[in-house]
């Protein structure tokens, strides 16, 4: 008696599953950056559709998702970098072709405490520093980057080595990427680099603008004078190109085979389309709309391959970018 | 006639004895087949061991041919994933090393303690418990005791130790003692309950308070237990990952000192795997190399911790 | 030794063992201490967020709206799978080591090798069966891959655990029943596994709660972190009424969806991070409550 009613019970528990139908998928991963604004996308993309489509994201990193890409297991790869030479090869061996989308900017932000009230603005020189290889052990203190700073212990905070953060923020400001001195406190959560940075009145560190953003009343940003004067991070200085040289373009990297799906083209020509609006929610700055455009039309034309040559492009302007010829 | 009847009754005992062996058969194959079976299983741990092997060596291997392997385990530095690369595996090692060390040296007292006081000392309602609430401490996700050590532990002892900094290895290592106390406790509490009760009464029945049954009697029979337990939670804390990842920072350190900030070698592996990295690189395949080191490491002392209980096991 | 003396010792080994008492208790405390700073932070910063849409929505960019309904039912089916392959193979692989297993070098050397490989980090048990079973075995970025990749991490403690309790039955009790003419299965099954249960089974409850919480791996093999939408039911409506399709099917699990959260920028996501901390705890309990429960009747049960 004990088994029957357990078994209908089981039986009755299990039938709210619901229903799957044959829905097709569209399968994404890489970079944890670009997750925010996929998942945005994906979420409106399901809506509209109702369910017929299913959209799946991941966060395996950049390198892990461009290995799944080059060998044809994902339809579309979020990246934080453009394709590295390696990642090139890869995808050449495997003969899976890309069509490379900028989808939007996120501009790296150099915070201090709200309490520094000596920062008023910061050149790259100034930068450079502070965070160039040699400074290790030697950059101790404020008034060693620029003398009428205060004689007090330079706290660094920053994303660890193998974020792309990392590597965009010291090609630009060291000019090699990858360039740094070691001895600052590094951090995959750029939460815990919040935090840090807010507590100690000393400190000064690097992320993205999203988390600048959230924590406006824990922290100050810098304004960063790229050489043409101190410009302050915002939407509209990184749309149009003011704000130098620390806004990176971030990309999602689309099969060509898995374009010939009609849901998958539906999909990318969705976000394209919806990327300016999308984007501005999940606090990440929109590319200038010519950009869209231009990423729109190498869909249309199956243009594929990367205008970045496998290593990071620093202060150059979106558009011109877009217009090169790309390399395989 | 009585020779005839017990020729009868012989007669017939030979005729069941001759169909006995038919049934034995049918037994002995089951038998073999179950035996055979859990020999399978058994067999499968070799074959986990021969397959992490396998990953971490083909990877190590052109991770090897680039980098010398004196180099790699003597150089002071291990900074991959900078600009000019140093490959000493060092730091890594004494982030593992010392993070461990003062997680066992929290848990390995505390955990015995405990396993002693519901041992001997609670009522047996009270023990079963405490037991399961303990237990569940193994339950609350690594994460939550990463964030906890970093975000609860470390301000805490910093009103301590006023030098201390954001990321260090003590707090790191102090949470996961905390999170290793049930493996510590609860078996070897299973250990010590397995005693037989006669043991333990012939204790009391001598005068011994329960300390002293619980130190002099219960804990050397109780022994493989008591050290598996201990095996199985230094193994805990040499594998843990995400508290060490989020509490005790990124960035390689050589230092001894658990009061700084350090790199173990499962944080470093975890923090490439899941980073931007391409795959196929120098410095992914250098997070095989570091995995390499640490099955070595838990293998010479895995091979100690077997030798010394083969010494002292007590059979009753 | 003069009595007095005699009774000077007694009386301080008595004392000792009041005090042993207090330090026991407050070892305890230390523990259960932890457990409940740790609830006490989760339900002040989550408990707030515990509504029915939580438990039935899918992850959202908004955080209000954002739920865990893949995530809870992507790790009841994975620990439903890694329950069912780790149990079985683990108590079998102890109990013929313990009990069928020649005493030579070999069995040795897989002791030492089990305990080894309890000390290998989850994310290399992730990376190699990215290899072995994603790869070579195509079985694909799915449920079945997460619930043999965490057996897979967890056996080692369910075989150590076994061999304890396996260990610690007193040899009168096979011996009694070999006498009696039972065949060594026999004598395994009647008389050493029902005394072992309970050893057996604290060490099922350790290791389940670790698979449970386990995020590095899964996310190497595959898992994702925004599905919204749920695995094909085990039960259809048509012929043959059970269906194994979930076992292939992509997935989340609730440790991975509060690691994405928690380090998201926007205040309102840690919340959610803390809600699924405490629903993933009381899962724990729920799942590690059989088992408790089965460990509570065979200890009563011991006649020893």
């Amino acid at each position: 008696m004990k088994n029957v009613v357990f078994s209908v019970a089981l039986v009755a528990l299990l039938g709210l599953f619901p229903k799957a139908s044959k829905a097709q998928l569209i399968q994404i991963d890489g970079s944890s950056t670009v997750f925010p604004i996929t998942e945005a996308v994906s979420e409106e993309f399901q809506k509209a559709k109702k369910g017929v489509v299913k959209v799946t994201v991941g966060i395996a990193g950049t390198g892990g998702g461009f290995k799944k890409f080059c060998r044809g297991e994902i339809d579309i790869s979020d990246a934080s970098r453009p394709i590295l030479k390696q990642e090139m090869e890869t995808c050449k061996q495997s003969g899976v072709q890309y069509i490379e989308l900028p989808i939007a900017y996120d501009a790296l932000t150099v915070m201090v405490n709200p309490k520094n009230d000596w920062v008023k603005a910061l050149t790259v020189p100034d930068l450079k520093k502070m965070w160039e290889p040699t400074a290790q052990g030697k950059i101790t203190t404020w008034n060693q980057v620029r003398s009428e700073w205060p004689n007090s212990p330079l706290k660094l905070f920053g994303p660890g080595a193998d974020s792309g953060t990392f590597d965009y923020f010291t090609e630009a400001i060291v000019g090699k990427a990858k360039s740094s001195r070691g001895d600052f406190t590094a951090s995959e959560d750029d939460n815990v680099l919040v935090q840090g940075i807010a507590n100690d009145r000393n400190a000064l560190g690097y992320f993205g603008f999203a988390y600048y953003i959230e924590n406006q009343k824990k922290l100050k940003a810098a304004p960063i004078d790229g050489g043409k004067g101190a410009v302050m991070p915002s939407a509209k200085t990184v749309e149009d190109g003011t704000y130098q040289p620390l806004s990176r373009p971030i990309f999602i990297y689309v099969s060509k085979k898995s374009l010939d799906k009609p849901e998958v083209r539906e999909y990318v020509e969705f976000y394209l389309k919806n990327a300016p609006a999308l984007v501005k929610q999940v606090k990440y700055v929109a590319l200038p709309p010519s950009a869209y455009t231009i990423g729109m039309e190498h869909v249309k034309k199956g243009k594929v391959g990367t205008v970045f040559g496998g290593e990071s492009q620093v202060g150059i302007k979106i558009e011109e970018l877009l217009k090169r010829e790309a390399q395989n | 006639m009585g020779s005839n009847q017990a020729d009868a009754g012989y007669l017939a005992a030979q005729a069941q004895v001759r169909t006995i062996p038919v049934g034995l058969t049918a037994r002995k194959i089951r038998e073999r087949l179950i035996e055979f079976a859990m020999f399978l299983c058994a067999l499968s741990s070799v074959a986990i061991t021969v397959g992490i092997v396998w990953v971490l060596l083909f990877e190590s291997w052109q991770f090897f041919s680039h980098v010398s392997i004196i180099n790699f385990l003597t150089d002071t530095e291990w900074t991959v994933l900078f600009e000019n690369p140093r490959y000493g595996i060092l730091p890594l090692v004494t982030g593992t090393v010392v993070t461990s060390t003062v997680a066992l040296l929290v848990a390995l007292p505390l955990g015995t303690v405990i396993a002693i006081y519901l041992s001997e000392y609670a009522a047996n309602p009270v023990k079963e418990i405490l037991k399961p609430i303990l237990e569940l401490l193994s339950a609350v996700p690594t994460v939550v005791f990463g964030y906890f050590a970093l975000l609860f532990v470390t301000p805490a002892l910093q009103s301590l130790l006023p030098e201390l900094p954001g990321f260090n290895m003590l707090s790191a290592g102090i949470v996961i003692g905390i999170m290793i106390i049930p493996y510590v406790s609860s078996l070897s509490e299973d250990a010590m309950k397995a005693v037989p009760v006669t043991i333990r009464e012939g204790s009391y029945a001598m005068g011994a308070t329960r300390f002293q049954t619980a130190v002099r009697v219960l804990i050397p029979s109780a022994f493989s237990g008591i050290a598996s337990a201990y095996v199985l939670g230094f193994s805990r804390a040499v594998g843990e990952t995400m508290v060490v990842a989020i509490a005790a920072g990124q960035q390689p350190h050589l230092t001894l000192n658990p009061m700084e900030g350090a790199a173990t070698i499962t944080a470093y592996i975890v923090q490439v795997s899941m980073g931007d990295l391409p795959h196929g690189s120098i410095a992914y395949q250098s997070i095989f190399a570091a995995g390499l080191t640490l099955m070595c490491m838990t293998l010479l002392f895995n091979i100690g911790g077997y030798l010394l209980r083969k010494k002292f096991r007590e059979i009753y | 030794m003069v009595t007095r003396e005699i009774q000077a010792k007694v009386a301080a080994n008595k004392r000792f063992d009041g005090i042993f008492a207090v330090i026991g208790l407050v070892a305890t405390f230390v523990g259960m201490i932890t457990l409940a700073a740790l609830i006490f932070d989760l339900l002040t910063d989550g408990g707030g967020r515990l509504t029915y849409t939580f438990f039935t929505a899918f992850p959202s960019r908004f955080a209000a709206q954002a739920g865990i309904l893949s995530a809870w039912i992507g790790t009841c089916l994975i620990m439903f799978v890694t329950a069912v392959t780790a149990v079985p193979m683990g108590v079998a692989a102890g109990v013929y080591l313990e009990e069928y297993a020649r005493k030579n070098w070999v069995t040795a050397l897989i002791e030492i090798n089990i305990a080894n490989l309890a000390g290998v980090p989850s994310i290399v048990y992730g990376l190699m069966a990215l290899g072995l079973f994603v790869y070579q075995l195509k079985l694909g970025q799915s449920i079945l891959t997460a619930g043999l990749t965490l057996a897979l991490l967890i056996l080692p403690i369910v075989i150590v655990a076994t061999r304890e309790a396996i260990r610690a039955v007193p040899s009168t009790m096979r011996e009694a029943a070999y006498a009696l003419g039972a065949t060594k299965w026999q004598t395994t099954r009647d008389h050493v596994l029902p005394y072992s249960m309970g050893g057996i089974l604290t060490g099922v409850i350790i290791a389940l709660s670790r698979a449970i919480g386990e995020t590095a791996p899964l996310i190497t093999i595959g898992a994702l972190t925004f599905i919204a939408f749920l695995p094909d039911s085990p039960i259809k409506a048509e012929f043959p009424f059970i269906s194994f399709e979930w076992l292939m099917s992509p997935f989340t699990v609730m440790p991975i969806q509060m690691f994405n959260w928690v380090s998201r920028p926007q205040q309102e996501f840690h919340l959610n991070a803390a809600a699924t901390g405490l629903v993933l705890m009381v899962m724990t309990l729920l799942m590690n409550g059989v088992a408790i429960y089965f460990r509570y009747r065979f200890r009563k049960w011991i006649k020893w």
